[in-house]
């Protein structure tokens, strides 16, 4: 084995080691999150997944944002298959190993050159509508510092990755036809050629060349590998979230409510007193905090609703299109998320550290304020435009519950209603004896 | 507005051992509140003049709970639905027509879970229902060639995926339906859903229902169609706010089929 496949072979098992043990970190957190089965109506579990995941059906909601959106994408998706060829090179010191496809494996080089360029464009163009055009969205209060960077560095990741998967067959094309040791003539370089053209490539000599060539080979594959094991920092991970968040999508109506079981039992004994209490719930193993009624923290959401969290991409659809946000309120879809999710990361952070959870005194409650929930309107316009099907309302229902039933706190006014409801069965101070009343009139 | 109008209860009906088609559940808006009893009676008039066979609660009636649960208060909800549930399956109720969309939502998708299951259907989908079985008939009358732009509620639309029937409805004045830029799934919410009927709204630039009424005046419209109490209040108020009272009308899609037969 030669040295650079003895290198290959251990930056590539140092990335997979890295990134599974990061990938593992994920769902244990997520896995934090209260029980909730989901594999009812698994036919049209996958028609959705494939329609809205792998379809991009949301996306395109904004055509130009999706066009782009679809062009990285097919990019990334279809350039993975040439990242194939790649591994297998860098393991076995071989240079093109499907170019025995011949005439196909031309067709092959040149999609994915197309693709690059496409993919090159269309990152270009998002960079500027973050920066330079500066799109409401990508600057809103919740984009702080590290969301925006986490954007910015991911765009110009893809940038760097596409000039050098270019850069690359240029190099490799000039050879070719130079006739270079073992650089055959394979492939087809539509976009490359050109490059190599613009770049004066054919003056440079052979040892040049191959410099530039195994560089941009290096940097391609050593990038590719750093970007695997950047996806878990980064909101980039939607990439693979993106899939299972879908396909456990909420197939019920958007206006359905979680039902609350252990609240259901309660009532039933309250209203015949024939029936027992129910058993208070058991006490949580390994020092997890105990079951609330509605959510406190991280734990009293189902493992959906933090599947969520680290599926968000921070587009910001949600957002724009909230009746609250839209008309200068505190409350946005998009920071509930990433809210839940930083909270979720700062939990996950304490039990690496620690073996176990510990109580660290703060809760969703430390990120999120209570002018913020009390603001939704359940108007469900954040889940209809989320492109991965993420539920902020969820969140949102979850928390106002925790703080009317465990603290008593709800917004001042809803007081007065809860009351007339208890006295009258009614949300308005009236009586039933005056439910009729309309039909005299 | 000449005969006066038939509502007899559950109690009356069960009293004589027949059995209606369809309970009408009023809600508690639809029951107190000034204007939305307005529309009550519209829907009413619409069920006698198509000779529907129904049947109210009337003081055995009862909050769905739908305020409680969404502002937090679960225990309150399920102590509302299962009593409501009790009444509702003491009578045999099978189908139920609501004039609220979230009255509907409530009692078609939440009351399941609690033993509650009927068939639920809101009142434009049950006035589509009675025009396509030919049981009234619908002419544009004074509706026609109206613009009309129709408000999307949440709770029907967005939560329930219907936003046809009303439309299909409308379709029947003969008027010319404009739809504001933000319709069916993109639809604005009117700002009351959520609990948010009850409370003062957050502190912000501006209120969800003058922004949403500017949308719907901007369209040229001279009636908005809605088909919630919710937000015809909303949107009432906000057409009151952007200073178009008096140029254009909130009409519940049941006033509007009322009026254009004459009911």
């Amino acid at each position: 084995m030669s040295i650079s496949s003895v290198i290959f072979l251990l930056a590539f098992a140092i990335a997979v080691w890295w990134f599974t043990r990061n990938v593992g970190r994920i769902r244990r957190n997520i896995l934090l999150g209260r029980d909730e089965q989901i594999n009812d109506r698994k036919g049209e579990r996958w028609a959705l997944m494939t329609k809205v995941a792998l379809g991009q059906s949301k996306m395109v909601v904004k055509p130009i944002a999706g066009l782009l959106h679809i062009m990285v994408y097919a990019g990334f998706v279809i350039i993975n298959i040439e990242v194939l060829e790649i591994i297998i090179d860098g393991l076995f010191g071989t240079h093109r190993v499907f170019s025995f496809l011949g005439g196909f494996y031309g067709f092959l080089i040149g999609s994915f050159e197309v693709l690059a360029l496409l993919t090159w464009l269309a990152c270009a163009i998002f960079l500027i509508r973050r920066f330079v055009l500066r799109i409401k969205r990508f600057w809103m209060r919740e984009m702080t510092l590290w969301p925006r960077t986490d954007a910015g560095l991911i765009l110009t990741f893809e940038i760097l990755l596409m000039t050098a998967f270019l850069l690359m067959n240029a190099a490799d094309h000039t050879l070719q036809r130079m006739g270079v040791g073992h650089y055959l003539e394979a492939g087809s370089f539509p976009v490359s050629s050109v490059l190599a053209g613009w770049l004066g490539f054919g003056d440079f000599d052979a040892s040049t060349l191959i410099g530039i060539e195994r560089t941009s080979w290096w940097f391609h594959i050593i990038g590719i590998l750093a970007f695997l094991n950047y996806l878990p920092y980064s909101k980039h991970f939607h990439i693979l979230l993106a899939f299972p968040n879908v396909w456990y999508s909420k197939l019920k109506p958007k206006t359905e409510m979680s039902a609350m079981p252990r609240i259901t039992a309660e009532v039933r004994s309250m209203l015949d007193p024939s029936l027992p209490p129910p058993a208070p719930p058991a006490e949580p193993a390994n020092g997890m905090p105990p079951e609330h009624f509605g959510a406190k923290d991280v734990f009293d959401l189902t493992w959906k609703s933090l599947m969520d969290a680290y599926t968000c991409t921070e587009c910001g659809r949600c957002t724009s299109v909230c009746p609250a946000n839209l008309t200068g309120k505190l409350l946005s879809p998009r920071k509930i998320i990433m809210d839940t999710r930083d909270r979720l990361e700062e939990v996950g952070k304490v039990i690496d550290v620690k073996g176990k959870w510990e109580d660290d005194g703060k809760d969703l409650f430390s990120r999120i304020s209570e002018e913020e929930l009390w603001a939704c309107t359940t108007c469900n316009a954040c889940t209809q435009a989320c492109p991965v099907n993420i539920d902020p309302v969820e969140i949102i229902t979850g928390m106002r519950r925790f703080l009317v039933m465990e603290q008593s706190k709800p917004s001042p006014s809803l007081n007065a209603m809860f009351t007339t409801i208890e006295n009258n069965g009614a949300a308005w101070a009236f009586g039933p004896d005056k439910r009729m009343d309309w039909v005299k009139e | 507005m000449s005969e006066a109008l038939k509502v007899p209860t559950m109690a009356e009906f069960a009293a004589t051992g027949e059995v209606p088609e369809v309970l009408f559940w009023v809600g508690c808006m639809g029951s107190f509140d000034d204007r939305a009893r307005k529309i009550t009676k519209a829907f009413v008039r619409i069920l006698n003049k198509a000779n529907v066979k129904f049947a109210v609660l009337g003081q055995e009636e009862s909050c769905t709970g739908d305020p409680a649960r969404r502002a937090g208060n679960e225990f309150l909800f399920q102590m509302q639905a299962l009593q409501n549930i009790t009444v509702l399956n003491g009578y045999g109720v099978q189908r139920i027509v609501s004039a609220c969309p979230h009255c509907f939502n409530t009692l078609k998708n939440e009351y399941p879970a609690l033993g509650g299951q009927y068939e639920v259907m809101h009142h434009t989908q049950f006035i589509n229902a009675l025009i396509k079985e030919g049981r009234i008939k619908v002419e544009g009358g004074s509706f026609q060639g109206k613009r009309i732009t129709f408000h999307d509620p949440c709770y029907l639309g967005r939560g329930n995926g219907d936003y046809e029937a009303p439309r299909e409805v409308l379709l029947k004045l003969d008027a010319a339906l404009v739809e504001m830029k933000r319709s069916k799934e993109k639809g604005l919410c009117c700002g009351a859903g959520g609990a948010q009927m009850w409370k003062e709204a957050e502190k912000g630039d501006k209120e969800v229902n003058v922004e949403r009424t500017e949308e719907a005046v901007g369209t040229g419209a001279k009636i908005i169609a809605a088909g919630c109490p919710f937000c015809n209040t909303m949107l009432t108020d906000g057409v009151k706010a952007v200073g178009s009272e008096g140029q254009v009308v909130v009409k519940d899609i049941a006033e509007l089929i009322a009026e254009a037969g004459e009911l």
